[in-house]
């Protein structure tokens, strides 16, 4: 049970948040101009680093509010 | 006072634990091992409070007059009532909080500043100045960023989160394993010793001490100075060892290895000393062998270890007696011995962490405190390595038992789980309704009269809706109030249908995929004014929707200007259903135009039923003439009220979700989460006249030009009749062709399945690969060792030209 740091509320326990998986996988501009493989591509595959990764994570049981964080999969800490 | 133990009356001091009067009895086996069932102890026995806890520690369990306490085989049970003792929680912060209230502790305590807190599992000793002290309170768990659950007299739970932790946990006294070694009357001499300061009980008064500490001496020696005798003691330096014991409930008798048999009624062992490192290990901090036992190493942000916990003092660690490895019980609570430890590592395994699983070592309900080090030590022996180079497990929480119900304190019932009722839940219940839940929402499902079964209820109900009218509460319809400048915008990006260009006044069915082209919802938009919508959502869908929109709006349209507002419990919704329904809605709103075509399909008009404001929109999920009659919550009851007495002299009929999965399904409709499965299209569905072919992009537009979406063997969703004109189909029911030689090839699955009153027979829905190639088709559905066959049909069964709807 980590404490996270909410950019609007401050920091929070982790049970308020929902984790939304990796950031910067942004929706293509024009999905119709990829093929198959580059939409599933967009859909299906994701990063899975050891070390740190940037994620997104949704502040749900408290202001409703998305952000990015970078989180250290090993420790499972968050960047500070 | 008197507790009963085993049936027998057990007399007791004020502040006895259950030990404590035991051995002050004479008694000193408490129950049997879990496996083996041979006697045990007080340090390995566990009993049930009647009516109260089980799997209590005869050392831990406080007695209280008339406690009825029962011996257990190993393991505890589960009780069939509920557990009906007040449990809590208490929240916390502070600035310092210190894991023990022994020396180390207390000098940590008071040298801290802030806001500093102690919790020590022993009874209450002197108050700590500054401090804030809590006696008989164990932490159980150290997490992350400072955070540790403390059980509290076994009935609070404690939830700490603190800047600075000071773990002053201790050490624990560690015995030898050596042949015969879990016979009641044998435990560490620190035990035995901790019963004579704190009770003043002698556990015996012929005392035979096994011992590798000067520890050991020191409780001989206050046993004598108490009035017992020490019989003999043998030294592991001096390489004496106990060989064998004798004794069935008892130990009678020692033998050694220098040939000798000693008459004796107590065995003290001190084999050392371990720090107690299961916090430090929550934690993840590391342990490393320090020559004597496992000890923290390294460093952990916010901790601190001192006192015995860093380590222990100089020894010469025996771990194990020469003797026969089958007769030398390593974990007494999961009865593992030596001959057990040697088929590990003759299988092949090389780490601790295997050996405790291969052998179930240290899982017992002392999680390993009193063998997970001997094991290590015997297990390194038997592989010819060191110690320090084999390591132990890590700990896991929790530290020590903790009731399930401590840790739900209050969250129980109603508390854990709220029930969500509609506004006229009232009215259903005076109707003699059974509900079912639906999410949180409690629904009726039918209204049985007299002795009707559900069955029967759910014949009547469709009869009476498709030949007069009937009425449901569909207030737990999710409802999302969507207002914006570029709120049509949003709704064509997120439906796949053409939103933008509904009028204001009209509704519409839409659907909702994810990016993968798979339904995600549906429901039907009501266009309130050019920038306001208001959207229905499923029952269960409501929050993942609302979820789902305002990832979409913040994450990739910020750009959007559109607001959404959850108004599901600030809306009742009453659909009046059936060809009667014009009749009743024209007698409750004589100001409505209810004719067709001045309240054409799919057309919401505002008026006033009993004074009141409502919205009705003729929308149907029957395929009847229907009018969903929306009112704010506060007045839902006068309006429920007025509907239903302009319906009696119809008949009206009260329905429930029965009813209403049984007339959707008759129509075909899906129910999002019962007909589709997350792998479902909207074409799969027979829905693709919802999808627009238009609109440039919406989601999940891109996946229905993959190639694999253009498969027509896709599961597709058709109706079933069983040909026998009678079978119920079970829902989930496999779709066959033939029955081959296994596998049997299926071809998809039974998704809804009733008995119908408008068709005279049951019916089913079912995904079935290449369905709609397939109608006209009989194929298999086996149903427990017989094959029904069944023919496939278009998933609309009643009124497929759908004159029904304008009554």
């Amino acid at each position: 049970m980590q404490i996270i740091d909410c950019p609007w509320c401050g920091p929070r326990e982790e049970t308020e948040f929902h984790y939304g998986g990796e950031a910067g996988v942004a929706y293509p501009a024009d999905p119709a101009a990829l093929s198959d493989a580059e939409w599933a591509r967009y859909l299906f595959f994701r990063a899975n680093p050891k070390g740190a990764h940037t994620e997104r994570w949704s502040h749900s049981a408290g202001c409703r509010r998305w952000f990015t964080a970078t989180r250290d999969t090993v420790t499972y800490g968050f960047a500070r | 006072m008197t507790a009963l133990f085993d049936g027998q009356d057990l007399p007791f001091e004020a502040g006895d634990t259950l030990a404590a009067a035991l051995l002050r009895a004479g008694i000193h086996q408490v129950g049997t091992s879990v496996n083996l069932g041979r006697p045990r102890g007080i340090e390995a026995g566990y009993v049930d409070v009647i009516d109260g806890e089980t799997m209590c520690s005869p050392l831990e369990l406080d007695l209280v007059d008339g406690m009825q306490l029962r011996s257990l085989p190993g393991r505890g049970r589960l009780p069939e009532e509920p557990d009906e003792t007040r449990y809590d929680a208490r929240h916390v912060h502070v600035d310092v909080l210190v894991v023990g209230a022994g020396a180390a502790g207390r000098e940590a305590a008071e040298a801290a500043s802030g806001r500093v807190l102690v919790v020590d599992e022993g009874p209450a000793g002197d108050a700590i100045d500054g401090a804030q002290y809590l006696p008989r309170t164990v932490a159980f768990g150290l997490y992350d960023d400072g955070f540790v659950l403390a059980l509290q007299d076994r009935r609070r739970v404690w939830r700490i989160r603190a800047k600075q932790i000071v773990l002053a946990t201790g050490a624990r006294e560690r015995s030898m394993v050596f042949c015969d070694n879990d016979r009641p009357g044998i435990m560490r001499s620190q035990t035995a010793l901790g019963l004579l300061r704190r009770h003043h009980v002698l556990a015996g008064q012929d005392v035979v001490l096994y011992t590798g500490t000067d520890d050991g001496y020191a409780a001989a020696y206050k046993f004598e100075v108490a009035g017992a005798r020490v019989r003999r003691i043998l030294d592991t330096r001096r390489g004496e060892h106990v060989v064998a014991t004798a004794g069935l409930d008892r130990i009678t008798a020692v033998a050694t290895s220098d040939g000798e048999e000693i008459p004796c009624d107590l065995l003290l062992v001190s084999g050392g000393w371990d720090p107690a490192v299961e916090l430090w290990s929550h934690a993840g901090g590391k342990l490393a062998w320090d020559g004597n036992a496992f000890a923290p190493t390294g460093e952990l942000p916010g901790i601190t270890v001192v006192g015995a916990a860093t380590g222990s003092p100089a020894s010469a660690p025996v771990f194990r007696a020469p003797g026969d490895p089958a007769r030398q019980v390593v974990d007494l609570t999961r009865d593992v011995t030596v001959a057990d430890l040697q088929r590990a590592v003759g299988a092949g395994l090389r780490s601790m962490e295997h050996v405790k699983r291969y052998t179930t070592i240290g899982t017992g309900p002392d999680q390993g405190r009193g063998a997970n080090v001997l094991a290590a030590g015997i297990t390194a022996e038997l592989l010819g390595v060191d110690i320090a180079e084999l390591g132990t497990t890590s700990f896991r929480p929790p530290y020590t038992l903790v009731p399930f119900a401590a840790l739900a304190g209050r969250n129980r019932g109603e508390l854990f789980d709220p029930a969500r009722r509609t506004a006229v839940h009232d009215r259903h219940v005076a109707r003699g309704a059974v509900f079912e839940d639906v999410g949180q929402w409690k629904r009726p499902r039918f209204y049985p009269v007299g002795e009707e079964s559900m069955d029967e209820a759910v014949l009547r109900e469709c009869a009476a809706v498709r030949t007069s009218v009937g009425i449901i509460d569909g207030s737990t319809l999710g409802k999302i109030d969507v207002q914006g400048p570029d709120a049509a915008e949003f709704l064509d990006l997120v439906y796949t249908n053409m939103i933008s260009t509904l009028p204001v006044g009209k509704a519409k069915y839409g659907v909702m995929c994810g990016v993968d082209g798979m339904v995600l919802d549906d429901g039907t938009v009501l266009r309130l004014g050019e920038q306001h919508f208001l959207m229905y959502t499923t029952t269960g869908g409501a929050a993942h929707v609302l979820d789902w929109l305002e990832e979409w709006l913040q994450t990739e349209w910020p750009h959007l200007r559109v607001y959404l507002t959850s108004v599901t419990e600030q809306w009742s919704t009453f659909p009046l259903v059936g060809p009667r329904s014009r009749d009743v809605l024209a007698a409750v709103a004589p100001e409505l135009d209810v004719s067709v075509e001045g309240f054409p399909f799919m057309a919401w008009r505002d008026t006033q039923i009993v004074g009141r404001d409502v919205r009705v929109a003729r929308i149907s999920f029957s395929g009847e003439l229907a009018y969903e009659v929306n009112v704010c919550s506060w007045h839902a009851q006068e309006v429920w009220d007025a509907l239903l007495a302009a319906g009696e002299p119809h008949g009206i009929t009260p329905y429930g979700t029965e009813t209403m999965h049984v007339l959707r399904a008759e129509k075909g409709y899906p129910i999002i989460g019962q007909d589709t499965d997350g792998t479902v299209s909207p074409h799969d569905l027979g829905l693709g006249w919802a999808v627009s072919a238009k609109k440039p992009d919406f989601l999940g537009k891109r996946s229905f030009a993959r190639v694999a979406h253009q498969d027509p063997q896709r599961k597709q969703l058709v109706g079933l009749l069983p040909v026998d004109g009678a079978t119920v189909l079970p829902e989930g029911a496999q779709v066959v062709e033939r029955l081959t030689a296994p596998p049997v090839p299926m071809l998809g699955h039974v998704t809804s399945s009733y008995r119908s009153a408008a068709l005279g027979r049951p019916f089913a829905l079912a995904l079935v690969k290449g369905g709609r190639e397939r109608i006209g088709a009989t194929l298999q559905v086996p149903v427990g060792g017989e094959l029904v066959p069944v023919e496939v049909t278009s998933s609309v069964l009643v009124d497929p030209e759908g004159v029904r709807r304008d009554g």
